[in-house]
């Protein structure tokens, strides 16, 4: 695999460039619009920054009439349409082309309505994650999908990747938390979907919409569901001599009947650059830990720490450590949610999100540790473990193309490994441009197929985020 | 392939003689009922087909790992048998299918596993744990020019591609035949309790189910029967009392569900929580709202109406100004059964009305055919919907031959 390439712009629109900033001057007011070359180059790549491309403008609408607005005009122009939440993709989900309008929404951040005996948020797409939470937590919910980027990134970029979180095990990803939206089709109609109820009529666009990459539509507006915070939560710390024995735990623990809130996965290297960094107190003496978080009561806490204690017992953990405290809890995961800001430290990283049937556990990482040694690559892994969802981390340095290039190489064998041990590419990250050429290692031409077809209901000339998730080659014969 | 499509009823035993069938009646542009084991052929738009092609022998378990809580199944497979082998393994299906054959005058435990996901009918415990969408992983399917197609897989955590999983669920095999689904599963409580409250009104009901769902407690089941649909479930408690029953579910381990039950008695004491039913008893309770006894041997037209929870009451109060009804909530409210009068539009006007001020949606769901084929059984769409509708539909069929008219005209 060679370094990912960008379809060749269209010059008459590239031409046009001009004429179009005219054009959308008179659509919408001089603030929603960056056109000037410093204003674009924030908007030239997102989390995935190994790639960047400056668009021929920046839309940044307020309100659901003005997105209706740029669209229909693009759509009638033939422009191409790059939609943006707040740029957190480690995909290139919202990476821009060169003949692109940006569209972002990150202006639309109001928090309609909460209702609490329906226990239901109503937002503007543009919303954080974490806002939800916060305004809902004066009532004791919260919102449940919650990314490692929930500070920063928006429902809309949650909705378009169908974003999952540490908590998703217990709770599930964005499409299960979520009863309606707004959406804004590239024709410029709007379409309501949903309500403050738990099914949709006819066919669930909602759930077809949710993980779509920004390629049906822009969506504007959301219902959520909201949950009631649990009475408390405590983790407990594992750590074992291998991570077989790790991996078979975390097998062990959902044999039981028991499924946490949480299981996060981490290696040597892992604890090793936390602890460094953050100094939780995490054993330096084991190959792989487990941080595996319950909830309830006290004494349900307790009682299920026990258990989990029991059951983990097999698998000859080194240490065994649950928390009996808010602070001991908070020390537990002050090394794990402190994990990329410390690696980021050390070194740049690409991050891989492949997932694996949980018990090819110990296959896939020794595997992933044979390919990143086979290509002379440093790997860490911190994972969701519940869910078989990995995160290996490959060290690398970005300022070097060539060994770019090489990670990408080594990146690719990882997620052909996930896909061979029955698992797929990306199980919360979404395929963007970055995993755009690997489809065919998991979907026949015929799956492909299927997936085109149903972009062009909402998108018949393809020109919603068009360069993404399917590989660029044979697009003209669709 | 010459367009002479043997007419009649076709239950091949390979995916290879379904994916032919379908081209073939493609090709011939013959129309195709699409059929899984039958249990809900009653269910829908009336539409008349000369041939059929059922799932039913595409049976068998392919996987089944309980320690990854995902299993795969041939689409025929009876749901019974998938009941029965997580059963043995202390797991079940959590989103707690619905059962429509007792309702619709046949016996329980007749639907296939696909049947489930191609309508996506959710039973009491959807609050806590999702549809029977949300546990969908992974289909294999023909879609209507005969091509089999696959989408997700069988892990836990997927967004590779589009999630064509979701659109063929609840597409009532409008838009493909699956072959094969993959489906999350998850553990079964250890223990099981039942709140009852006795005679509360309707609004009053709602009000203290959605008060429930704001615990901590994480409640499985909230359903609430009024007085004569009550009357026909099985508990002695229930059955003798003559009132309506409100009943709130705990699931858990079992000290904590002991716990929880006595948190929630303490917050509901002004409601007179008068009976708690141990495992056993509410194993039986919630089987039967699972397999609708409630409206087992009636032939009054039944509707299913998914609305806002806490507006629930006020939508059944309205429908009663003018129909004679019988009605049970689920999921707080949001799901309610309404059992109409025999009349010949089976109180279409005075629902849809309804709905068209509360918010929601109706589906006929027990009805005889001259009925079902002159009204709408399912909720008519905002046009933006509808003509997506119609597009997504030729994006997986575009000859309009699966399960046509099924759902919508035309569709």
């Amino acid at each position: 695999m060679s370094l990912l390439t960008l379809p060749k712009p269209d010059e008459a629109i590239l031409g046009r460039r001009d004429e179009i900033i005219r054009q959308l001057r008179q659509l919408v007011p001089n603030a929603s619009l960056i056109v000037d070359q410093e204003g674009r180059r924030t908007f030239e790549t997102d989390a995935l920054t190994a790639y960047r491309c400056m668009p021929l403008a920046v839309v940044l609408p307020e309100s659901t009439e003005e997105v209706s607005t740029i669209l229909r005009y693009c759509h009638d122009n033939k422009i191409k349409v790059v939609p943006r939440g707040a740029g957190t993709s480690l995909s290139g989900g919202a990476l821009p082309l060169e003949d692109s309008i940006v569209l972002g929404i990150s202006r639309m951040t109001r928090v309609l309505s909460i209702d609490e005996t329906n226990r239901v948020a109503r937002v503007e797409a543009g919303v954080t994650n974490i806002a939800i939470t916060n305004a809902a937590a004066v009532h004791g919910y919260f919102y449940a999908p919650d990314p490692s980027s929930q500070l920063a990134c928006t429902l809309a970029g949650n909705i378009a990747m169908n974003a999952g979180g540490a908590h998703c095990l217990k709770y599930g990803v964005t499409t299960n938390n979520l009863l309606a939206l707004r959406i804004v089709l590239m024709n410029g109609g709007i379409v309501d979907i949903g309500g403050d109820y738990l099914d949709a009529p006819g066919y669930d666009f909602l759930g077809l919409i949710t993980g779509s990459e920004g390629q049906f539509g822009v969506v504007t507006e959301a219902t959520v569901r909201l949950l009631k915070a649990p009475e408390g939560a405590r983790p407990m710390l594992l750590g074992f001599d291998s991570c077989e024995a790790a991996g078979a735990c975390v097998a062990g623990i959902i044999a039981a009947g028991i499924v946490p809130v949480a299981i996060e996965f981490m290696d040597k290297p892992a604890i090793q650059v936390c602890e460094n960094f953050a100094g939780a107190g995490y054993p330096l003496d084991v190959e792989a830990m487990l941080i595996v978080e319950v909830e309830g009561s006290d004494d349900e806490i307790d009682s299920l720490l026990d258990t989990i204690a029991e059951v983990a017992e097999r698998y000859g953990p080194r240490v065994v450590r649950p928390s009996k405290s808010a602070e001991e809890s908070a020390s537990i995961w002050k090394g794990r949610k402190a994990a990329f800001g410390a690696i980021g430290q050390l070194s740049d990283y690409y991050c891989m999100d492949g997932v694996i049937p949980l018990a090819k556990l110990p296959e896939a990482l020794a595997e992933v540790a044979e390919i990143c040694r086979r290509h002379r690559f440093r790997v860490v892994n911190i994972f969701h473990a519940g869910d078989g969802n990995l995160h290996p981390l490959i060290l690398y340095n970005a300022n070097d193309r060539a060994e770019l290039e090489r990670a990408e190489l080594c990146g690719a064998e990882i997620l052909k490994l996930c896909v061979k041990l029955g698992g797929c590419l990306t199980g919360e990250h979404g395929v963007g441009i970055e995993k755009r050429e690997l489809m065919r290692v998991q979907f026949t031409a015929a799956d492909i197929a299927q997936q085109m077809r149903v972009k062009t209901v909402f998108d018949p000339d393809w020109l919603l985020n068009p360069a993404k998730v399917f590989p660029l080659e044979g697009r003209e014969r669709q | 392939m010459t367009g002479n499509l043997r007419l009649g009823f076709h239950a091949p035993a390979t995916v290879r003689e379904i994916s032919d069938l379908v081209a073939e009646a493609a090709h011939a542009k013959i129309p195709l009922e699409v059929r899984g084991r039958g249990s809900k052929y009653e269910v829908g738009r009336y539409v008349q087909s000369g041939s059929v092609v059922s799932t039913e022998h595409l049976v068998g378990i392919s996987l089944y790992e309980p320690s990854e809580l995902v299993l795969s199944a041939a689409a025929g497979t009876p749901l019974d048998d998938i009941r029965g082998i997580l059963a043995e393994h202390g797991q079940q299906l959590a989103f707690e299918p619905i059962d429509l054959g007792p309702a619709l005058g046949a016996p329980a435990g007749q639907s296939s596993i696909g049947g489930v996901f191609a309508t996506n009918l959710s039973g009491g415990r959807r609050i806590q744990a999702g549809a029977a969408r949300d546990h969908l992983l992974g289909v294999t399917c023909v879609n209507g020019w005969g091509e089999p197609f696959k989408s997700g897989g069988r892990v836990m955590k997927n967004v590779t591609g589009y999630d064509l999983c979701k659109a063929v669920a609840g597409s009532w095999g409008t838009l493909a035949v699956m072959t094969e689904v993959t489906m999350k599963v998850l553990p079964a409580a250890a223990e099981t309790r039942t709140l009852l409250c006795f005679g509360l009104p309707d609004q009053t009901a709602v009000d203290v189910m959605c008060f429930c769902l704001g615990t901590p407690f994480e409640i499985s089941g909230t359903v609430h029967l009024q007085a004569p649909l009550a009357a026909r479930l099985s508990d002695p408690d229930i059955a003798k009392g003559g009132a309506a029953v409100t009943a709130i579910r705990v699931e858990n381990f079992p000290s904590s569900a002991r716990y929880r039950v006595s948190r929630l008695k303490e917050r509901l004491a002004a409601y007179s929580p008068a009976v708690e039913l141990d495992t056993t008893r509410s194993c039986t309770f919630w089987e039967e709202i699972r397999t609708l006894r409630m409206f087992a041997g009636s032939n009054r037209p039944l509707w299913r109406i998914s609305t806002i929870p806490s507006r629930a009451a006020k939508l059944v109060a309205i429908i009663a100004r003018t129909l004679d009804i019988r009605v049970s909530y689920d999921w707080s409210g949001g799901l309610i059964w309404l059992e109409t009068p025999l009349t010949s539009d089976a109180g279409t006007v005075e629902i849809r009305r309804a709905i068209a001020e509360f918010g929601g949606h109706a589906t006929l769901i027990r009805a005889e055919r001259a009925t079902r084929a002159s009204v709408d059984v399912f909720q008519p769409l905002d046009p933006p919907l509808a003509t997506l509708t119609t597009r997504l539909k030729s994006a997986f069929d575009p000859a309009g031959i699966l399960n046509a008219g099924r759902m919508y005209p035309g569709v």
